[in-house]
């Protein structure tokens, strides 16, 4: 119990943004139980209403309940940057290892192409692809399309990682004592790596909702889904900023930004425990 | 730098621009997306497509729509087999012809796009310049003074907020600043109904209509450059030369400026001219938001009502514009930083 006290006074920035990130994740999972998933219906009740005792949280022009469209929604959003970060950094951490420990060619290539795509416009990219969809984009596809543009982060930071990692001495007792590459990659070094793991993780998740949020608000998201996103481009579509409904855009939004703050605070907090040089500045 | 490093940079910007080019053809013709026929579609359902009424025979209307559809093929070249409409359109983009809006023709692409990109370079372009200063100076000093009290109150918040996407802090600060205490306009580049010209009136008036949408940039960006200076500046202060020069009793300023700030700004200007490059894309939401008559509005636009020609029009622009910054980075970086050395490998 002292330790956890002392590990949490240590890691101020993790613990909070922890506790934004799992306050949200409850929300997401037991939120949908709770609410009558019909007043995400359109029609549902009285357009344009503010906030009330019936409908707490109001309704939007089409006469959807905002309360349960927000709640519906965080979990495809959360969805979308959990599968295409999971993804992205699985591709990331591979390629990485690759690419740092069998240098070469294939760093080369792998350097190369992540380079260069690092360049493009992601959200440009996006537009383009997803313009060209002749069908409707559903949540999954969403998620894949965001995977493709979100691995180059991870493949950067394992890759230098490795690099200076395999010239490590514990390296050379490991390989002197006969262990094979593969054995050298999961004891040595995947568990060194971790911390390292866990920021592009982190990174990767942030940047897949970003992502996808942009595509969202420009109109380009799943039309038949409320993700947050598409909460936000139906509410500039209906322009309820200029039309005084608050309480259609502010609450996604308020969502939304306290997600990014939790993330990118655990991502400052895991970047210390990475970066021990960072310490030292508060 | 060998001239031979020169011609091959150049040669890799051709490339790069070639393919993206290709892509940008080729993309829609795999996704077998017709662009007249979807938009002919849309005019339709509208009930506005030429020589179109409700009122025909369903059997004769669709004749007529096919034969509408063949008309605008034949105009837009779409009727060619696919190399020849590659040869074609390699040509127009190497004469900087991106052909013409399907929505509003007869106007020019590449028009479109000239009216729209000096609003998109100037808001968009000096708010990035403008935050990529206050965001260096604020983490150059969040190391350097890391026992201010201002700083430690100011800076972390100020950095937190890099995490929050422009548009949506866009969206907040239309909401407080000019619909609740109206110290700004709603949105847009200009007073509605005025004509745009080189005046002082309309200059003022374009000023007052640009902070907005240009602070919610700097906003979220002085905290990107603020965490990027603040690791680099980290990093330098280890270094055995800034040892050195304290030792020799240089003076604070001095050393700040000199050693530290000379040597930490190198990879931010490099992320500079990046973002630089960028810029067409970082406004594209913000754009939205405030109604701006930029190519980020223009391209919202075009996506909305499927004008594939402006689409691609702007995507191989912001390629060009991007290849081509990146090209002035390497090309430069050497000058900036005599350490980097491009020898052939």
């Amino acid at each position: 119990m002292n330790s956890a006290i002392r590990w949490t006074g240590q890691n101020r920035l993790l613990t909070a943004g922890l506790v934004i990130v799992i306050i949200l994740l409850l929300i997401s999972l037991i939120g949908p139980y709770l609410i009558d998933e019909q007043g995400t219906k359109i029609g549902y009740a009285m357009p344009d209403q503010g906030p009330g005792r019936e409908f707490l949280l109001g309704t939007d022009t089409v006469g959807r309940q905002i309360l349960p469209t927000i709640i519906t929604g965080m979990p495809l959003t959360l969805r979308v940057g959990v599968i295409a970060g999971g993804l992205g950094l699985a591709i990331g951490v591979i390629l990485g290892f690759v690419s740092g420990f069998y240098s070469g060619l294939p760093d080369l290539i792998i350097r190369g192409s992540a380079d260069t795509l690092l360049t493009v416009p992601v959200l440009l990219l996006l537009v383009v692809v997803a313009s060209t969809l002749t069908s409707a984009l559903t949540v999954n596809m969403e998620a894949l399309l965001l995977a493709g543009l979100t691995w180059m982060g991870p493949t950067r930071i394992i890759r230098s990682q490795v690099l200076s990692m395999r010239e490590r001495a514990y390296v050379d007792v490991a390989r002197a004592s006969g262990a094979n590459g593969f054995q050298i990659i999961f004891i040595e070094l995947i568990p060194n790596l971790l911390p390292y793991i866990a920021v592009s993780f982190v990174g990767a998740v942030a940047q897949a909702i970003l992502g996808s949020i942009g595509i969202e608000a420009l109109g380009l998201g799943p039309q038949n889904e409320n993700t947050l996103g598409m909460t936000i481009y139906w509410s500039l579509y209906h322009s309820s900023v200029v039309r005084g409904l608050w309480w259609w855009w502010a609450p996604p939004i308020i969502v939304i930004v306290l997600l990014f703050i939790g993330l990118f605070l655990m991502s400052a907090g895991l970047d210390r425990i990475a970066n021990p040089r960072l310490r030292k500045i508060t | 730098m060998s001239s031979g490093y020169v011609a091959r940079r150049i040669a890799v910007f051709f490339l790069i621009v070639w393919l993206a080019a290709s892509l940008n053809f080729l993309l829609p013709h795999t996704a077998n997306v017709n662009p007249v026929r979807q938009r002919l579609a849309r005019l339709q359902a509208f009930g506005v497509a030429s020589g179109v009424t409700a009122t025909r025979a369903s059997g004769e209307e669709k004749s007529l729509f096919e034969e509408t559809v063949k008309t605008w093929e034949r105009k837009f070249g779409l009727d060619q087999p696919l190399w020849k409409q590659y040869v074609r359109y390699m040509g127009d983009i190497a004469r900087f012809d991106l052909g013409f809006s399907i929505v509003n023709f007869p106007a020019s692409v590449l028009r479109m796009i000239l009216q729209a990109l000096p609003w998109t370079v100037m808001v968009i372009g000096l708010a990035t310049i403008f935050s990529f200063i206050l965001g260096s100076m604020l983490g150059a000093l969040m190391v350097w003074r890391r026992d201010s009290t201002m700083l430690k109150v100011i800076g972390p918040p100020i950095l937190a907020l890099s995490a929050i996407p422009y548009y949506l802090l866009g969206i907040g600060l239309i909401f407080i600043l000019a619909f609740t205490w109206q110290f700004f306009p709603l949105s847009g580049g200009y007073d509605y109904g005025t004509i745009p010209d080189v005046s002082w009136n309309f200059i003022r008036q374009a000023g007052h209509h640009a902070i907005l949408p240009a602070l919610s940039i700097v906003l979220a960006q002085i905290g990107f450059w603020g965490l990027h200076m603040r690791g680099m500046m980290v990093t330098v202060q280890e270094e055995d030369y800034m040892q050195l020069a304290e030792a020799k009793g240089l003076k604070g300023t001095r050393l700040f400026l000199r050693y530290a700030v000379r040597n930490a700004i190198l990879p931010q200007a490099t992320n500079l001219a990046l973002t630089l490059g960028l810029i067409i894309t970082q406004g594209v939401l913000v754009e939205v938001v405030f109604s701006y008559p930029g190519i980020g509005t223009l391209l919202f636009s075009a996506i909305r009502n499927l004008d594939f020609f402006v689409i691609n029009g702007i995507v191989f622009i912001i390629v060009l514009s991007v290849g081509l910054a990146t090209l002035i980075i390497d090309l430069l970086n050497p000058i900036l930083d005599p350490r980097i050395r491009y020898q052939q490998a």
